[in-house]
């Protein structure tokens, strides 16, 4: 104990600040540079060789890939957004990354939720705080701020808050710092004029300690947060959202500002689950994805003749269309099928059907997909439409995709997606499926039930300018007999059937007739 | 051991046991200290006792007893505990955050 009964003051104080002042500038090894390319090496000492920014990797999914390796080092970064945004989700998972994956301690300074309130909320989310802290890896303060039980009088400084965090930085090493929600200070201190000055001298002192610090804001009217926090960190502003749009909710993040360095400027939507939370950098892609010329059969053979006698391209979007009871699903699963028999994977989205439902009716065809299923080599991803939002089915796609690593896709039906949003939320929403799996070279069927009975709706007409090759499936009643016919409205690339092939839905799967069955038309094999 | 001695003193009598923390010498903190000597002289004369911590020597007490402010003034005893912020220059209040207004009232009756 430091008691003393005379007054301590004219004692000369130490000052441990100075001291860890001058240990906080040196550079550290091992500190991960937005682009390796611009780091060489001078004396067997790594220094930066141009201006580019120094990067404190977030170790979230997609993040750190939208803002080029991290947010800046050595600075604070602002995220914003209201209540449930995912503020401190995302706060905590840099500093649990920070300790995990890039082995840099972290302080957590927390001001509305106690210790054991915010452990017990993360460790659902997978972030697990108590063992960090019992490493000497993390620190969490809880620090308390009671309006009701301070009185104030004459002049004062949040000096205390200095030195508990400089304490907290000191005893392990901590690179990183969150301070989640800074702003509940101006609810406990009635000095306004005070607390601006003090966060203004915060942010200035880290910096000075060359911390990577993580200062959260709650979202207010007119400003990005409610006490103009945006004003003291200049550095780099991240903002989330949390949107419900009929009774839909979709998570956006987006960089609002990142000075001095590239980034992307898109809403990015995120997930936060089990496995925390993760960004997805979906975007439009532009149109660099290469062109393959390697064929792939759609699993009949008839309708590999009518496709120049070969199939579709690697990599090239499929949209099969058709009313209710046409055989769009087994067209699909003939050609998923036939990619599993060459050993490639396929991931099948169902946004109508269980995949046990969908895989005893086309056992019923004679198409076994059970077998891929278990071999490791087909995948469902089955979910009602009305689940979540468009963005978050994107997101939630792109994320399967991306941990399956397929070769071929189906979506069945893409249309069943019109029921969350509009026309063309879903055709931009298509749009950037597409680009991502063209720039992988993966090949995606989308079918498409057509309400009516003329093939050309507006729907296909929406999305078909975004597909490659565009199969339309047709019933039409003659002589009490119910009669299925296949054409071809096009195919980019080749020299496609012009012909309407009848086509029956047998016991052994999707059978296209001969010509020669066929009382009209003529096959056209190429 | 002086800190139990000094707690059951407190106890028995109705000594105020007041701990101000401060964090270096600074103008504000001197002031802090000048303003609570002088109240208590005037107010609590023979029944108080003052601690003085310092927060650039002892950081981890900030933390535990979280301090946020400096100069802050903790009244430990008698319960509960207050906490009176700033450099005390505003007597009155640091009398009713002290809760001795009413008490000084009863004298005056």
């Amino acid at each position: 104990m430091c008691s003393s009964h005379s007054p301590a003051l004219s004692r000369a104080c130490p000052s441990p600040r100075n001291r860890a002042k001058a240990r906080a500038g040196s550079w550290q090894p091992g500190t991960l540079l937005a682009k390796r390319r611009s780091v060489a090496a001078t004396n067997g000492k790594i220094v930066p060789l141009d201006q580019e920014l120094l990067k404190a990797p977030t170790g979230v999914q997609g993040l750190d890939e939208i803002t080029n390796g991290g947010l800046p080092r050595g600075r604070p970064t602002l995220i914003c957004g209201g209540a449930g945004s995912g503020k401190t989700l995302l706060a905590a998972s840099f500093l649990v990354n920070g300790v995990e994956q890039f082995g840099e301690p972290g302080v957590l300074m927390t001001f509305e939720e106690t210790s054991e309130e915010l452990a017990s909320d993360l460790a659902s989310l997978g972030l697990d705080l108590p063992k960090l802290v019992a490493e000497g890896q993390l620190i969490v303060d809880y620090v308390r701020v009671e309006r009701s039980e301070i009185e104030e009088t004459g002049e004062y400084d949040l000096e205390g808050l200095f030195v508990r965090l400089e304490h907290a930085v000191r005893s392990i090493g901590a690179k990183r710092i969150v301070l989640d929600t800074i702003e509940s200070l101006f609810a406990g201190l009635s000095d306004p004029g005070i607390l601006r000055a003090e966060l203004r001298r915060l942010f200035r002192w880290l910096k000075d300690k060359r911390l990577t610090a993580v200062i959260t804001g709650e979202r207010g009217e007119g400003g990005l947060t409610r006490q103009g926090l945006e004003e003291y960190v200049s550095d780099a502003v991240i903002l989330l959202d949390h949107r419900v749009q009929e009774q839909v909710s979709t998570r956006r993040l987006r960089i609002v500002k990142y000075r001095g360095s590239h980034h992307g400027t898109n809403e990015y939507p995120f997930l936060i689950d089990r496995n925390g939370l993760s960004v997805l950098p979906v975007t439009s892609l532009g149109l660099t994805h290469p062109a393959l010329e390697e064929r792939l059969s759609t699993g009949v053979d008839r309708l590999d003749d009518m496709l120049s006698g070969k199939g579709y391209y690697r990599g090239s979007t499929i949209l099969l269309s058709g009313t209710a009871g046409t055989g769009k699903t087994s067209l699909a699963a003939h050609f998923v099928d036939a990619a599993c028999r060459r050993g490639e994977r396929s991931l099948y989205f169902l946004f109508e059907e269980s995949p046990l439902q969908l895989m005893r009716n086309m056992r019923s065809i004679g198409i076994d997909l059970q077998q891929w299923v278990e071999r490791g080599l087909l995948q469902f991803h089955a979910d009602r439409p009305s689940r979540f939002g468009l963005e978050t089915h994107l997101a939630s796609m792109y994320r399967a995709v991306r941990e399956f690593k397929p070769l071929v896709t189906v979506t069945d039906p893409v249309t069943n997606l019109l029921t969350v949003g509009t026309q063309s939320d879903v055709r931009s929403m298509l749009t950037r499926v597409i680009d991502y799996l063209k720039l992988e070279s993966i090949t995606g069927v989308f079918t498409s039930l057509s309400p009516g009975k003329t093939e050309l709706e507006q729907t296909d007409a929406a999305i078909s300018s975004l597909m490659d090759t565009w199969i339309v499936l047709t019933i039409n009643e003659e002589q009490r007999q119910r009669r299925r016919w296949v054409s071809i409205l096009k195919s980019r690339g080749m020299a496609h059937s012009n012909t309407v092939n009848e086509y029956r839905l047998t016991d052994r799967g999707f059978q296209v007739l001969d010509a020669e069955s066929t009382r009209e038309g003529r096959a056209n094999g190429g | 051991m002086e800190e139990t001695t000094l707690l059951e003193r407190s106890q028995d009598t109705d000594t105020f046991l007041l701990r101000l923390y401060v964090a270096g010498q600074t103008p504000k903190c001197i002031r802090a200290f000048a303003n609570l000597k002088r109240i208590c002289e005037e107010h609590l004369a023979g029944r108080y006792h003052i601690e003085m911590v310092d927060l650039l020597e002892n950081p981890q007490l900030a933390r535990g007893d979280q301090i946020l402010a400096v100069p802050t003034l903790v009244r430990r005893l008698p319960e509960p505990m207050k906490k009176i912020i700033g450099d005390l220059s505003n007597t009155e209040r640091v009398l009713v955050g002290l809760d001795l207004r009413p008490a000084l009232r009863r004298q005056a009756l």
